[in-house]
Parts: structure tokens; C-alpha cells; sequence
């Protein structure tokens, strides 16, 4: 069966998580790219900046309950940083290899597959630093609110397992 | 690369879905290429999409491997828009469904005149007034053709030099060996002729093979069924990464236990252990030590060079030992007694020269050659690969690894055994015979010594590829600046005009003409004078095979670029135009000789070659039944109309005439004196090799931001002592010199790396190692690429550090 995407698929809330702002989206999640535009993100609220621990990552899921993914605060000014030191960095954590999740390395500061040993170096944007994957690791793109909590708005790069990173489902006409 | 960095289209159920085998390494992983009409898309729901896979939910790990740069866009010549993905085949039993970083790129490649491919050669090129303009195939044809035929008949066949390909997979294959070869040899008669990576025409492997053992001589499977694995002068995580993980890893995490004891009832089985020749701390090591456990990993980190004398070390312990297969010996073999004497050396005298303690000498012994608990002796598999080929005298040293192999039995039909070489490129040869001798000429040598009149790069580029490489790009670069002088003036000039001027140019006023056969411009066609546009697997239909000589047919499902073409029928256009030529001119034995082109297709070409000189069973069709799986060269036969292949060679008789194996006298003689030299006088040995994410010369690499983006200089591994000394940081660019040339990268400090040794990626663009090269060669012009010595100053900082991880890249 061949689908048109526009008319045929609707996005699902997969999860109650990746609705906690209900009906809220962004629109345009990557400003300049090509890829402006094309889904529409939830605007998820991760952490508050006052109680991230340099070098400690946390755990929260993105864009819905099935995406795994880590928030990290690096202590010093990064590529793709936000926040007042531009530190603050969150990746996929599931290795867009195949898909198994990475572990984080707090003493060398990388991302390590244990499944064909990919290495990511969430200094650099998540760049491969080496491995099989195709791409780097799945970066999120983070705003930082003035009452200074952090949230997810959107992400460059595929999560493993996905035809899109906002799951869309057939539906019925 | 997809338009969307976060979402891929899927390739309808109707796709049309045909095989490709992957173009870069020897492992020839096998693809699936699905292209169908944008915009259409499959539906996430597995029975919707021809991938089958269900992606109403987020797939398990390990479901499958599939990226943006896995899919692409393509308006082919009817102004037709397909979607294009390729992925890794899980059917198919070399990599059951995994793809390597470089094999997972291939949709990003493919020509729609975007991107990587935006940078395509699409026509012919000729050079005139001081600037390139394409060209059609007639005029670009009668230009090379007829230049050809004036050399030939003014000076002989060895006016005519070639750089030519000998392998398989992109750029290769049995098609384009065999054009190449029968315009090459049968036709022009020339022996002056070298390869793709070395300067001359000779075999990496004449040692084996003179002692009866061609180099692929088992299955990979016979490395899940290793008791240990033996990785000598090799780094496979990063060069044959799917063998390396879907064979060898296995083995080592032990999960092929069950199989290994389904094989050899009564034998004691376990876990394989993994030893590694190597003065380098590799990534594979790192990575072997994570999967299998320290406690079953050695690391031989032998002196550069030395490797004669650890195989002959080890030889002389394990007769003493007396674990050696005696009946094998005597049944199979010759010339046992000989080289037992000629190699003797004592384990303490093997420990000094290679610096490997006696300890992890006799253990590395023990665990390889001691007979196991149930009294079978273990299976021990040899693989090696460019530490050896390009080492320290390379008939030497496999001579002498190829004798501990056979005193211990590990090589002739036995499973879990065998002593093959890993590979570059996939394998891909079929021509007649080289009309020169052995040892073959030193191209690279004439060529600077101004031998040569027209010189020929095809699908390679000795400016990256050869030893002394800076002064051969000089030599090369003023010799064709002299015919391009020339052709500067031909204002207005005819064809015939030109060949006039040229003839001139090259024959009176040392000139050499150019000219590159290539997918791109390279920087040795670009001082040259006419390009000629070649295609790649998908664009053609192509035949290879891998590691364990496994053929597979690559599918055609899109037409080259432009008015490009398939080497092998470039190869026929220029034999019938010189066909042509000799007819009109009268000369019906020179006609004779380019005769047999008349081919509409590469099948023609395959015909032609393959199935007349090695198997007349094996054709398109029946390879296209096989799929990805093909067929183990040698056939055997057909079943039921299908081929039969071999998994094992030599399981009765091997390659010789009496069909015993040759024991080889090679006693360890030191380095070699010009290797030596550089030694005495400059501090660091620069080790060289290829890089995870990049391939042989980086040819797409290098058009590629995804790659340039991680590697835009060439890396120059640099220990953490060392680099401190120095006042080198990782993203520093560097320079490397000696009495050969200099030539700079991006350093890259990695603390496994030991002190006075660099590792540096062995043919960039810009840094090129053979620059630093010397022309140290064995008795077969092979060279020691490997062995050289340079001194190391910092240059600056060229801010790559911003934009390029500085990161352990051991796991």
C-alpha cells in the first residue's frame, strides 16, 4: 500500500510523558534547516538548572515515552550548549547504530555501545568519535525558560528504531 | 543522505529491489537497494513497507540498521523521481543484516548530482588553453586512441605506462579486470604496468603462493571455529569490520561453543582467545579486550619490523616443544628440515630483536600450538594482513609465518584453521597473463627516471600511493606541465593536429601525458591532460569476491552519471577505436590484436573473460538465484541448476605439482638498509594505515562534509609523553619529515600509542605517507611502506579542536 504522509498519518501520543504540555508543539523546532518544519515537536519540560550536578547525566524521554534519552551538564561552554554557561547538552542514548542504549562515561566524558563499541563524545555535538554508525548521536534541541527550567523543543538526528522521530500510524480514512 | 535529518521514507512493498554488494572492503557485505517513485512512501505498519518491519512502535536493538544516510533522492534521465535506500541485508550470511559506518554511507554516494556526487566526473575532460572542457566520447576517444597508436608504432608497447586496479568491488571487479587487461596486455603488449597501491606488477602474497597456498584459503566461519585467532599486522574492527564483528566476536564473547563442540565431538572447546602482532595498541585490541576479557587477549607489540623473527621464534620453540603436527608433515609437505635449520632462532634471541618478553612468547605458544585436554592440537587461524604485505621485507615474512603455519597444521582443509590474509579491497581478477617478468618493473622509478611517454591512472592515484611519493608528484607533474605547454599553443587544433603536437611534446622534450580513467578528479589526473568518466557498482552490473572467496553479482538499478560509462566498456571503446585505426592503416596483425571488443554490456565482458578462463558454469543468471550468498569460488559444479562452491581449500592436495605444500627457508636478516638509514637518523617510526570512517584514498570520502566534518586533515596518531615533549594537542596540525619529503596532519593524542612511534592515515589528500616513504622493496619490488622514520614539529593550531572530538578512540 502506498501512503501520502500528509494525508494519511496523524501524530499519536505515545505516552502520557510526551504530552506534558498538552497541545503544545513547536512548530518550527530547527530554525534554518531542512528540516523547519516538517514535524511537529512537543515542548516538554526536563529539569530546573539549579539542580543539575556537573557530569552527573539524567535520564528523561523524548519526544514520548519510548525514547530514551539523557540531559548533561558539562561545566564548560560546548558545541550546541545552552544555558548561562552554555553547558547543558541532551542526546539519545540509544546507539543510532542498532539501537542498543549507551552508557555514559562519566571519566572520559563518552558515550560507549557495548554492542559493536561505537564511542560518542557528548562534548562535540555527539559526534562518532568511532563506531558504525551513520550518524552522530541524536542530539535535542533545549531552551532554557527565565524561571530557569530546561525543556526539550525538538531533535536533530533519527532515534534508533524509527521511521520518525515523532511516531506517526496509519489511520483510517 | 535523506532531505530529513529525523525521518526516512519506506520503500513500498512493490519496490524494485535488487542485490549490491557493498563497494569498499574485502568483506563484501551484501545490501539490498530498494528505489522506488517519490513521492510515494510504505506504510509504517510491517505489511505495508518492503523492509517488513513494524514501525507503528519503536523496533527492539538489533532489529535492524537503518539511517537518513541510508536513503536518497534520484531524477534519473527521463526526468523520472525515485527514492533510493540501501541497507544491509540480513540474509545474507557475511554480515546477516549489519552495515559498517563506510558500507552504511553507500546511498549517500549514489549520483543524482547533489552532494558527494555533485563532484563526478559526468563527460569526458580534455585539457586545452591552460583549462579543462568536456568533451564527447568520439573526440576523447580519437584523442587517446590515436596518441596511443603513434607511441606504439614509433617507440614499442613500453612507451605506454598504466597505474591500474587489480582488485575487486568499486572500481574492480572481474568485468573491468579483464577489459583492462586484455586491451592492456593482449593488446598493447605493455609491461609497464604497476598497481593501484604499489609501484609495480607483482602479487602481495608470492611467498603463499609459491609454497602452494593461494592467501584466502578458509571461511569465515573457520573464525567462529578458532581456538585462537591469530591477528597479525591487521586492525579488523576498523578495516574488515563485519568480519570482524559478526565472525570473530562471536568466538570471542563465547557464542560459538555449541557450534565448536557440533563439529569436533570429543575436542575440548571454549571461549577463542585472540592474539595480536602489532607494535601498535589498536582500536581492535581495545575493543578485543572489552568483548573477550583481558585474560584472553595478547598483545605481541613487537619492535617494528621484527616479525620474521618472532614467526621464527616461535617455530624453533614449538618443534623443540615438539607441537607440531608430524603426520601432516610428512604427508603433506616438503622441505620441513631445511627451514627448521635455516630459521632457528632460540626464544631469548626472538625476545631481544622483537622486544616481546620470553613470557608472553611461551604463552602465546601455549595457547596457539600446545596440544589441548583431549589431546587434539588447537585450531589456530593466521590472518594477517598490511602489516606483513607492506612490512619488512614481505616474502620474508610470509614465508616464515606460512612455516610455522604448516609445521603446526594449521592450514589445508583443517576447520578453525587456516592462514589467509584479510584483504583490502573485495578480490576481482581475471586477465592474461603480464607480459613482463618477475621481478616485474619499477614503474614508479621509470616514470621519475623519465622512462615513459603517455601515462594512464586507472580507478587509482599514485600521488597518494606509492613510496617516495613527493618526489614522483614532482617528477609526474613538470613532465606533464611540459605537454601542457604545449598544448597551451594548439589554438584551433584537430585531433590529428594535436596528437602531432603531443607526440612532440613527449618524444622530444621528455613530456609524459596524462591521463585518469576515474569516478572524480584526482589530484593526478588534475596536472594531466584527459579524464575519462568511469561508473560504480549499482550503476553497472559487476561481479567480485570477498575474503573467503565468496562471488556475488553486484545489480545495476541506476545509469551512471552523465555519459559516463563502465571501465570495462570504456576499455572496449578504446580497443575497437585502435582496432579501427590499425585497419585503416593497413595493418591487419596489429588490427587482430584489439580484436573482440564488440561488447554491448558488461555481461558481454563477463562472458567473455570470466567464464572462458575460469568457470564457463557461472553466469549472470545463476549468480542473480544466489543473491547475496553467492557462490565460494572454486566451482565445483551445478545441483539442481544451482552452483556449488568450496568452503576450504587444499583438503587434499595443495597448489603445487606434486601437491605438497613448500616449507620456505627465511632466517630473520634485519631491516632493510634504506629503512635502516632513516632509522639511524630521525626519532619517530611512522606507522600507517587506514581509519575507521574512511576508505583507501578517500575518493568519496573527501567530497563528503559527513566525513570532512570528523577528519578534515589527515590523523597523526601521537602518545601522550610524546605529544607533552613536543607541545602537541590533540586537533594540532603537524609536520612529519625526513630525507624523503615532509607532510603534515591533524594529530590526534592517544595514550595507548608508544613512545618514538606515530600512527599516521595513509593516503590523504593533503598528507600523504608515502611522501615519507623510502624505496626500500623486497626481492619483488614490494614496498616497506610500513618502515619508515621521521622527525615530528608542531605547526600551529588550525582550529580543528572546535569542531573535531579529541577523544580516546580506544573503546
Amino acid at each position: 500500500m502506498t501512503l501520502s504522509r500528509r494525508n494519511f498519518f496523524k501524530l499519536t501520543g505515545l505516552g502520557a510523558a510526551a504530552a506534558a504540555t498538552p497541545g503544545a508543539f513547536a512548530q518550527n523546532a530547527m530554525p534554518g534547516s531542512a528540516d523547519a518544519g516538517r514535524q511537529a515537536y512537543p515542548v516538554q519540560p526536563i529539569a530546573r538548572l539549579d539542580a543539575l550536578v556537573v557530569n552527573q547525566p539524567l535520564d528523561f524521554a523524548y519526544p514520548d515515552a519510548g525514547s530514551a534519552c539523557q540531559l548533561l551538564r558539562l561545566g564548560h561552554a560546548v558545541p550546541g550548549g545552552i544555558g548561562p554557561q552554555q553547558d547543558i547538552v541532551a542526546y539519545s542514548i540509544l546507539c543510532p547504530h542498532m539501537g542498543c542504549p549507551t552508557s555514559y562515561e562519566s571519566s572520559s566524558r563518552r558515550y560507549k555501545c557495548g554492542c559493536h563499541f561505537s564511542v560518542f563524545d557528548p562534548e562535540m555535538g555527539g559526534q562518532q568519535v568511532i563506531g558504525q554508525a551513520t550518524q552522530d548521536l541524536p542530539r535535542v534541541l533545549l531552551e532554557l525558560d527565565d524561571d530557569g527550567s530546561i525543556r526539550a523543543v525538538g531533535m536533530v538526528g533519527l532515534v534508533y528504531g524509527r521511521q520518525s522521530n515523532v511516531m506517526v500510524q496509519e489511520v483510517s480514512a | 543522505m535523506s532531505q530529513f535529518s529525523d525521518r526516512i521514507p519506506l520503500p513500498p512493498v512493490d519496490a524494485q529491489t535488487t542485490n549490491l554488494t557493498c563497494h569498499f572492503c574485502i568483506v563484501g557485505c551484501g545490501y539490498k537497494a530498494y528505489k522506488w517513485p517519490r513521492p510515494q512512501e510504505g506504510g509504517p505498519a510491517a505489511a505495508d513497507n518492503a523492509l517488513g518491519l513494524d514501525f507503528t512502535r519503536p523496533l527492539p536493538p538489533l532489529a535492524a540498521c537503518l539511517s537518513p544516510a541510508m536513503v536518497n533522492n534520484l531524477r534519473d534521465k527521463e526526468g523520472q523521481d525515485w527514492h533510493v535506500m540501501i541497507v544491509p541485508d540480513k540474509d545474507c550470511v557475511v554480515n546477516q543484516g549489519q552495515a559498517s559506518t563506510r558500507g552504511g554511507m553507500m546511498a549517500s554516494l549514489i549520483a543524482n548530482g547533489q552532494g558527494v556526487s555533485a563532484s563526478r566526473l559526468t563527460a569526458p575532460m580534455v585539457y586545452g588553453g591552460t583549462n579543462w572542457r568536456p568533451a564527447g566520447w568520439e573526440e576523447a576517444i580519437a584523442l587517446y586512441a590515436g596518441l596511443t597508436q603513434r607511441l606504439l608504432d614509433a617507440e614499442g608497447p613500453d612507451a605506454l605506462l598504466f597505474n591500474l586496479f587489480d582488485h575487486g568491488g568499486a572500481g574492480g571487479g572481474y568485468e573491468n579486470t579483464w577489459a583492462t587487461g586484455k586491451l592492456i596486455f593482449s593488446g598493447l603488449g605493455t609491461s609497464m604496468v604497476r598497481i593501484h597501491n604499489r609501484p609495480a606488477y607483482n602479487s602481495e602474497c608470492h611467498a603463499t603462493r609459491d609454497m602452494g597456498i593461494n592467501e584466502l584459503n578458509n571461511s569465515y566461519e573457520d573464525a567462529e571455529l578458532a581456538d585462537v585467532l591469530w591477528s597479525i599486522g591487521n586492525n579488523p574492527y576498523e578495516t574488515q569490520t563485519n568480519y570482524f564483528l559478526v565472525h570473530w566476536l562471536p568466538n570471542l564473547q563465547g557464542n560459538s561453543v555449541a557450534k565448536k563442540q557440533a563439529r569436533f565431538p570429543g575436542e575440548t572447546v571454549g571461549r577463542g582467545r585472540i592474539i595480536f602482532v602489532d607494535p601498535r595498541r589498536t582500536a581492535s585490541i581495545a575493543v578485543a579486550e572489552q568483548a573477550a576479557g583481558r585474560e584472553n587477549v595478547l598483545h605481541l607489540a613487537i619492535n617494528p619490523g621484527t616479525d620474521t623473527a618472532l614467526f621464527n621464534g616461535l617455530l624453533t620453540y614449538v618443534v623443540e616443544q615438539d607441537w607440531i603436527d608430524r603426520e601432516f608433515i610428512a604427508a603433506r609437505t616438503t622441505g620441513f628440515d631445511a627451514a627448521v635449520q635455516a630459521n632457528r632462532l632460540s626464544l631469548e634471541e626472538c625476545s631481544a630483536i622483537t622486544g616481546v618478553p620470553v613470557a608472553q612468547l611461551r604463552q602465546a605458544a601455549e595457547w596457539s600450538y600446545r596440544p589441548k585436554a583431549s589431546g587434539h592440537r588447537p585450531r589456530a587461524m593466521h590472518a594477517y594482513e598490511k602489516g606483513i604485505i607492506w612490512g619488512n621485507d614481505n616474502y620474508r615474512i610470509q614465508s616464515a609465518l606460512v612455516d610455522l603455519v604448516l609445521a603446526t597444521g594449521n592450514v589445508g582443509g583443517r576447520r578453525g584453521a587456516g592462514v589467509v590474509r584479510m584483504g583490502g579491497h573485495q578480490e576481482g581478477y581475471v586477465r592474461p597473463p603480464f607480459p613482463g617478468g618477475r621481478p616485474a618493473p619499477f614503474i614508479d622509478e621509470a616514470v621519475i627516471a623519465g622512462q615513459g611517454r603517455m601515462l594512464t591512472a586507472w580507478a587509482c592515484d599514485a600521488f597518494r600511493s606509492t613510496l617516495n611519493a613527493q618526489q614522483y608528484r614532482a617528477v609526474v607533474t613538470k613532465r606533464a606541465a611540459i605537454v601542457r605547454e604545449a598544448i597551451d599553443q594548439a589554438r584551433g587544433a584537430s585531433t590529428a593536429e594535436l596528437i602531432d603536437i603531443i607526440f612532440d611534446a613527449v618524444t622530444q622534450k621528455g613530456g609524459l601525458f596524462v591521463t585518469s580513467i576515474d569516478l572524480y578528479p584526482k589530484p593526478i589526473g588534475e596536472i594531466g591532460h584527459l579524464m575519462l568518466p568511469a561508473a560504480v557498482p549499482g550503476e553497472m552490473n559487476l561481479t567480485s569476491m570477498n575474503g573467503e572467496r565468496r562471488m556475488r553479482l553486484s545489480e545495476k538499478f541506476m545509469d551512471p552519471p552523465g555519459i559516463a560509462k563502465p571501465d570495462c566498456l570504456i576499455a572496449a571503446e578504446i580497443g575497437k577505436a585502435l582496432q579501427a585505426l590499425y585497419t585503416q592503416a593497413g595493418n591487419a596483425a596489429m588490427a587482430a590484436r584489439f580484436a573482440g571488443f564488440d561488447w554491448a554490456s558488461e555481461e558481454d565482458a563477463f562472458n567473455d573473460g570470466f567464464r572462458q578462463n575460469e568457470s564457463e558454469l557461472v553466469t549472470y543468471e545463476r549468480l542473480r538465484a544466489l543473491g547475496n550468498n553467492g557462490v565460494q569460488l572454486p566451482v565445483q559444479g551445478l545441483e539442481n541448476g544451482q552452483l556449488v562452491g568450496t568452503e576450504v581449500l587444499y583438503t587434499e592436495r595443495f597448489a603445487t605439482e606434486d601437491g605438497r605444500a613448500r616449507f620456505q627457508p627465511a632466517p630473520w636478516s634485519g631491516l632493510l638498509p634504506l629503512a635502516q638509514a632513516q632509522k639511524d637518523k630521525y626519532p619517530f617510526w611512522v606507522n600507517n594505515g587506514r581509519v575507521n570512517e574512511l576508505w583507501q584514498t578517500l575518493y568519496n570520502d573527501e567530497h563528503n562534509p559527513a566525513r570532512m566534518g570528523r577528519w578534515p586533515a589527515t590523523l597523526v596518531e601521537i602518545g601522550t609523553a610524546d605529544a607533552a615533549r613536543l607541545g602537541i594537542a590533540s586537533g594540532d596540525l603537524v609536520e612529519l619529515y625526513n630525507d624523503y619529503g615532509s607532510t603534515q596532519g591533524m594529530a590526534h593524542v592517544e595514550p595507548g600509542i608508544r613512545e618514538g612511534q606515530v600512527f599516521m592515515m595513509a593516503m590523504g589528500r593533503q598528507g600523504v605517507m608515502g611522501d615519507l616513504a623510502t624505496t626500500a622493496v623486497d626481492e619483488n619490488v614490494l614496498p616497506y611502506y610500513k618502515g619508515t622514520w621521521a622527525a615530528v614539529r608542531r605547526l600551529g593550531d588550525a582550529a580543528y579542536s572546535a569542531s573535531v572530538t579529541g577523544k580516546s578512540r580506544h573503546y
